[in-house]
């Protein structure tokens, strides 16, 4: 593994007003690998990857993206660098159809960089593109669900269709915003594999999530939030052994129920 | 065997979905279903200058088309790009004053004048819009409904550009049949033309930007580019309308600027139905002929118009367009296929 990390941030810090919703958090990624950030609600996961992806801007810190400062970006320009989100609310575009859905990533400059997908040629027109990266995300290519309209499917769809539009721009580092929120449990068992297999093809990942035991199984290092400050980063061993994680997250059934499986 | 079926008709299906949006033309009486509708439109359009019974209601048509392209302007950006435009008249003044000068200082005739002012226009309309456009909400509306009353107000008290009087002698069209045709025609060549373009992937961009325009954001595209490439196609639109107005009256004053350019375009759209395209030319055939036709009552006009316009809105809220398209698509059932 390379020594200098994808993504590298120093010190976020980004306050509303008098609240400091991220204090100081710094984290490192290195390439291929998953991080997994947790923390209560509240604690300033969405608001620290709103940060790095440029969608708010930080009140003090740094974001460097293999070396090179990107804090202060625009969101599109640093998504066209590679780094792209899913949202924890998913935001497909709810009056087209799914593969249609995809014509608009696949538009974008990246995509005409990196995929060659100009429309025509023997990789077929957007359409196509779009309908094969909806089926290696797991719609099934001979039913009616790619087809749909966007707005009809449901929420396990939903969030398969918010991370082929990471696809679609063929990205170096996928930031997923509670991916596994409101799966069921066998929406999740099938979205696992999936992961390791982005994961497999050299995507860095970053995590947040809530659902520990399957971000744990995926997970190559954890790091916890709370109060917009890191708590503990390690390997999520570690970080389940940490006495300060479950004072975190006192109370919470399925962090014990976890904690006591390790 | 019945499980082979099954199979069967799964894979059918798939067959049926993706094939969904090609059209086999079989019959005759199916080639007439795609066309008639669209036929209709066509040949009616062209054939209106001929039947209207005096050099009156020739006029209204030509007016009736200006409108046309504020209104298709206003629902392309409306419906499809999710910027609510109350600048019609903004489009018309900065085209029509544009022209009126081109013609009247530079002496160039009307079939120069009027691609210049369209494309200038539009680039003058899109600059000035350019700094609302990163911002979401009604910010866009409201700088649009203002400009054309500042740009007023500018010419009047500065007394530049003939200031309340106007800029007088400007050439008209050769005659009135070129200028019924060439406004039907431009009427007719954009109408089909935006249909076109919101289908394309470019399009599709357009309406991605107005279901969600973060996600676009998140897919690595600006935003504030594609907006800005929607505005000029729309104000362009308006700045043809400007430019055509002002040869037909042979005149350029302040009353381009009036408020009717930017209202009376929504209300058209609202009748004909809204994200239709075709919908909105509907209504500005409807709307302004009928205002002409209420001028029989003097100073009730006005009243007749709004109870008029209240009664669509009650009963046909959803427009026209979209009620007779939903109609005629019930037909198709009958068709043997």
């Amino acid at each position: 593994m390379n020594n200098q990390p994808i993504l590298e941030v120093q010190e976020a810090t980004k306050s509303f007003g008098g609240i400091v919703a991220v204090n100081r958090v710094s984290l490192d990624v290195h390439d291929g690998e998953i991080l997994g950030i947790i923390g209560p609600n509240g604690s300033g996961k969405t608001t620290l990857i709103n940060c790095v992806t440029g969608f708010i801007k930080m009140t003090s810190g740094k974001v460097l993206f293999r070396g090179r400062d990107i804090s202060g970006k625009p969101p599109h320009k640093i998504a066209d660098m590679g780094i792209t989100r899913t949202f924890q609310i998913m935001r497909p575009y709810y009056s087209l159809p799914c593969y249609k859905n995809l014509v608009i990533p696949l538009f974008s400059p990246r995509a005409k960089r990196t995929g060659g997908w100009r429309g025509g040629g023997k990789l077929g027109d957007r359409d196509t593109v779009g309908i094969d990266i909806l089926e290696e995300i797991g719609f099934e290519r001979d039913s009616f669900v790619p087809y749909k309209i966007a707005s009809s499917l449901p929420t396990g769809y939903l969030k398969r269709l918010e991370l082929a539009r990471c696809l679609a721009l063929k990205p170096e580092i996928i930031i997923c915003d509670e991916i596994f929120s409101g799966l069921s449990m066998s929406e999740i068992a099938s979205m696992v594999p999936l992961i390791e297999r982005l994961q497999m093809d050299g995507i860095t990942l970053i995590m947040i999530e809530h659902r520990l035991r399957e971000l744990f199984r995926v997970a190559n290092r954890v790091m916890v939030l709370n109060f917009g400050e890191k708590v503990i980063e390690g390997s999520p061993e570690e970080v389940m052994a940490d006495d300060k994680v479950k004072e975190v997250y006192f109370g919470s059934e399925e962090v014990e129920e976890v904690m006591s499986h390790a | 065997m019945n499980n082979e079926q099954g199979r069967k008709e799964r894979l059918d299906r798939g067959i049926k979905v993706r094939t969904d949006g090609l059209y086999a033309i079989m019959s005759l009486r199916e080639l007439c279903y795609l066309t008639v509708p669209r036929l209709v439109l066509i040949v009616g359009l062209l054939i209106l200058p001929l039947v209207m019974p005096s050099m009156y209601w020739q006029r209204v048509i030509s007016i009736v088309c200006i409108y046309a392209f504020l209104a298709l302007g206003f629902d392309f950006l409306a419906h499809f790009v999710g910027l609510v435009c109350l600048g019609g008249a903004f489009f018309i003044g900065v085209g029509g004053y544009l022209a009126a000068i081109l013609n009247t200082s530079f002496g160039f005739p009307p079939l120069v004048t009027i691609p210049i002012a369209t494309l200038l226009g539009g680039a003058i309309c899109t600059l000035l819009l350019l700094p609302c456009l990163p911002l979401r909400g009604v910010y866009f509306a409201i700088v649009t409904l203002m400009y054309p009353l500042v740009l007023m107000r500018i010419i009047e008290a500065l007394n530049i550009l003939g200031g309340t009087d106007g800029i007088m002698g400007v050439a008209s069209f050769a005659n009135r049949w070129i200028e019924q045709y060439f406004v039907i025609l431009m009427v007719l060549l954009f109408l089909f033309g935006l249909r076109r373009l919101v289908n394309l992937d470019i399009g599709l961009v357009f309406r991605a930007v107005k279901d969600n325009d973060q996600a676009v954001r998140a897919s690595g595209m600006n935003i504030s580019f594609y907006k800005a490439i929607a505005v000029f196609v729309a104000s362009a639109l308006g700045c043809l309308g400007g430019a055509c107005l002002v040869h037909i009256y042979m005149w350029s004053g302040i009353s381009l600027f009036a408020l009717d350019f930017s209202i009376l375009p929504i209300a058209a759209t609202v009748i004909g139905g809204a994200g239709t395209v075709v919908g909105p030319v509907l209504g500005c055939f409807i709307l302004v002929p009928i205002s002409e036709l209420l001028r029989a009552f003097g100073t009730l006009r006005i009243v007749f118009y709004c109870l008029i316009l209240v009664a669509f809105i009650v009963f046909r809220s959803e427009g026209i367009m979209v009620y007779g398209q939903r109609k005629y698509h019930q037909f198709e059932r009958w068709v043997k296929i």
